[in-house]
């Protein structure tokens, strides 16, 4: 019970706060119409808002997440702690039990030392609960009565209000810079003990990828290379599938800015986008049903006899189509943004309208296009449904795109959802396969901002 | 409201005053559309060589819109549509058959606003003879270059920074640019919409000179919204005034002693 009614009790309290603080600016410009308030009443409101409900708020934040470590500590001084065993998992089995039952989120427990534990952890809890809820009021009124005292007709609320609106925006940008690097520090942990058990050596330029979950003893590192995975990757989603897609997409850039009429315009550009919204796994159906037997049959056709139904080939196929709207709908946008004066200055040297998009529109519009060209391979690389059931699962060192190969991500899901424990270092490459593929899109985007920036024609 | 055109009688072999030559383009009744709206009508003008012709008229007039007439530039347009002819060298540019990447050749176009590309000087330079064949040979095309730049007036102050991009010359600079683009291609006309709008005065002055220079090889036509500069630079002058020629005929009679009553209201500042 106590975050929910916490937060609401500090939003009401923000509300009861901006009102009386506008009321109380409108006081201002009745008692002295000639003077004309610094800021409009509406920011003065929202500074008693603000200032009543973000301490109130982050306190309410911290308790919630220290208060439990305060109940365990006040439980364990009571005296039904000592028949506790003295540490360990049993010992934090009991605790969590009783604490359970006290909280309501369990019906009973039959441990005598956890029954004996409920009454201290009742009683523990309801008085942090108050403590918290006391000390949230205290900070809401505090925050209120100090803002409210400082409103004065010149007072710079409007100013204050906008720094405080920065800080939120920068928060929100904050948000994704964290949970990047949050991933990274989880996946950095399993990596380590996945390298403490397989050499990283091996395993970087390992051309043998066969890791057995059900293996004893200590992994043999030749099993677990990740070349074949990575050349399977790179060979399907940024070979195979931009050859289908970067084409296709920019051409059909090109053909809906510059040649489609406005109406044409109006519904192909969205019947294109609807393929962003098929889920993968449809296009996986297609990939593995329609498309892989009709490469096979092409390929064995020509005389390539070791053709087989499931081939890079067919997922690549696929997963270009798939990516299309990327690399379309951004080079698209950008294309589009290239000033008409740029379309007029080339067509009017004589230039024929294929020249003027060759030469001046699609120079200009690069970064976008290169931007889309990035997301559609990071898009491609981590696609896994068309993979699973279009290009098989061995991993294959080949340049044969009829061969069956598989991927990064396609060996992460296998080894994760294997039956192998949790421990066991394929489990744990899994992480490692990761993190490598976190690196490797991370680098792919850093140099494309590298070529971006060098090659960029800027009209500006 | 319909107005007598006065015809000019403008000599169509003899030399004019001042180095013109024969007439390079002739429009005769030409009517230009947009759509169901009527943006020019029946406006008849010839475009003597060697001579810069100004168009002059209050904004909205239908002047860019025939000067974009004169090199199909009104093409780019959808629904707008062109009728009467309009003559280069005696052929009609709007007849079947008519190549438009070869007529924009034969007439170039400078802008209101600066547009180089976003590409070094030297590409800007080098486009129109790249995508017209003029020469694929890079001594051929460094001497374009040089010499495109010379008659704008802009190699002395770029020469050391031909790789450097286009865009970022000053707005005079890059008017300049525009205009060694469009001439080295070598054209019979230049077109120029309004080429001093977005300048300074002493970058005006500079693009004023620069015309002078460039009527003694092409036929100018500039649209301009300063009567001073259509003063300065023209040797004759076209008042348009709601989509029609209200007076044609040569600039110092046109504005000391105008014929009509409109054309002296409008250079005396009364509207417009």
């Amino acid at each position: 019970m106590p975050p929910a009614i916490l937060f609401l009790l500090a939003f009401g309290l923000s509300l009861a706060g901006w009102l009386a603080a506008r009321s109380r600016a409108w006081a201002f410009q009745r008692a002295a119409p000639q003077v004309r308030l610094h800021s409009l009443p509406g920011y003065h409101g929202w500074y008693v808002a603000l200032w009543v409900a973000v301490p109130a708020i982050l306190f309410a934040v911290i308790w919630t997440s220290i208060s439990p470590g305060m109940v365990s500590q006040s439980v364990l001084a009571d005296p039904a702690a000592a028949s506790l065993p003295a540490f360990g998992f049993e010992r934090d089995t009991i605790m969590a039990q009783a604490r359970d039952v006290a909280s309501g989120q369990a019906q009973g427990v039959f441990n005598p030392v956890a029954k004996a534990l409920i009454p201290a952890f009742q009683a523990a809890m309801t008085r942090y609960q108050i403590i918290g809820l006391a000390a949230t009021l205290v900070l809401a009124f505090a925050g209120g009565a100090f803002a409210f005292l400082r409103l004065r007709p010149e007072f710079t609320a409007r100013t204050r209000v906008e720094r405080a609106i920065m800080s939120l925006l920068l928060i929100a940008s904050m948000v994704a810079i964290l949970t990047t690097a949050g991933i990274v520090v989880s996946l950095m942990f399993e990596t380590a003990r996945f390298f403490g058990m397989v050499s990283p050596i091996d395993f970087l330029f390992g051309t043998h990828w066969s890791p057995d979950p059900m293996s004893a003893g200590a992994p043999d590192g030749h099993d677990y290379g990740i070349v074949p995975l990575f050349w399977g990757t790179i060979y399907i989603g940024a070979i195979i599938a931009m050859l289908v897609a970067i084409p296709l997409g920019l051409m059909s850039a090109v053909f809906l800015t510059q040649y489609a009429s406005p109406r044409l315009r109006q519904w192909m550009k969205p019947l294109l986008e609807i393929l962003a919204g098929v889920p993968t796994v449809v296009y996986g159906y297609f990939a593995a049903l329609t498309v892989a037997p009709l490469v096979r049959d092409a390929a064995r056709a020509v005389g390539i006899s070791s053709a087989s139904s499931e081939s890079a080939m067919a997922a690549g196929l696929v997963m270009g189509v798939m990516i299309i709207p990327f690399v379309s709908s951004m080079a698209d946008d950008s294309i589009a943004a290239v000033p008409q004066a740029m379309r007029d200055g080339s067509l009017a040297m004589g230039a024929t309208k294929s020249e003027t998009i060759r030469k001046v529109l699609i120079p200009a519009a690069l970064p976008g296009i290169v931007a889309g060209v990035m997301l559609a391979i990071s898009r491609a690389i981590g696609e896994t449904m068309i993979v699973v059931m279009a290009a098989g699962a061995s991993a294959n060192l080949s340049a044969n795109p009829f061969q069956s190969m598989t991927t990064v991500t396609f060996q992460i899901v296998a080894m994760l959802t294997g039956e192998g424990s949790f421990d066991h270092p394929a489990t744990l490459s899994a992480f490692a396969l990761g993190m490598v593929l976190f690196l490797v899109t991370l680098t792919l985007n850093f140099i494309a901002l590298r070529v971006v920036k060098r090659y960029r024609e800027a009209y500006e | 409201m319909s107005v007598e055109v006065p015809q000019v009688q403008v000599n169509p072999v003899a030399e004019l005053p001042g180095g013109g030559g024969p007439d390079k383009m002739s429009a005769h009744h030409v009517s230009v559309f947009y759509g169901s709206k009527q943006a020019i009508d029946d406006v008849s003008i010839d475009i003597p060589l060697r001579y810069v012709t100004a168009f002059i008229g209050p904004s909205g007039c239908g002047k860019s819109t025939f000067l974009r007439s004169l090199n199909r530039m009104n093409d780019t347009i959808a629904g707008a549509r062109v009728e009467g002819e309009i003559l280069l060298d005696g052929q009609d540019i709007y007849r079947s058959g008519m190549d438009v990447v070869q007529l924009r050749a034969r007439v170039g176009m400078v802008f209101q606003k600066p547009n180089p590309f976003p590409k070094s000087i030297y590409e800007n330079i080098a486009y129109g003879p790249r995508i017209h064949g003029l020469t694929n040979a890079k001594p051929e095309l460094d001497n374009i270059v040089e010499q495109s730049l010379r008659r704008a007036g802009l190699w002395d102050e770029v020469k050391d920074r031909l790789n450097d991009s286009g865009t970022a010359l000053s707005g005079g600079q890059q008017q300049r640019l525009c205009i060694a683009r469009a001439i080295a291609v070598d054209p019979e006309v230049i077109l120029m919409d309004e080429p001093c709008s977005a300048l300074d005065p002493i970058a005006t002055a500079r693009i004023e000179e620069l015309i002078d220079e460039l009527r003694g090889r092409y036929a100018i036509v500039i649209v301009t919204h300063s009567m001073q500069q259509a003063a300065r630079v023209s040797q004759r002058t076209a008042f348009f005034h709601l989509g029609k020629v209200v007076e044609y005929g040569r600039t110092s009679d046109i504005f000391t002693n105008p014929r009509e009553e409109r054309t002296k209201d409008y250079i005396t500042g009364r509207y417009g």
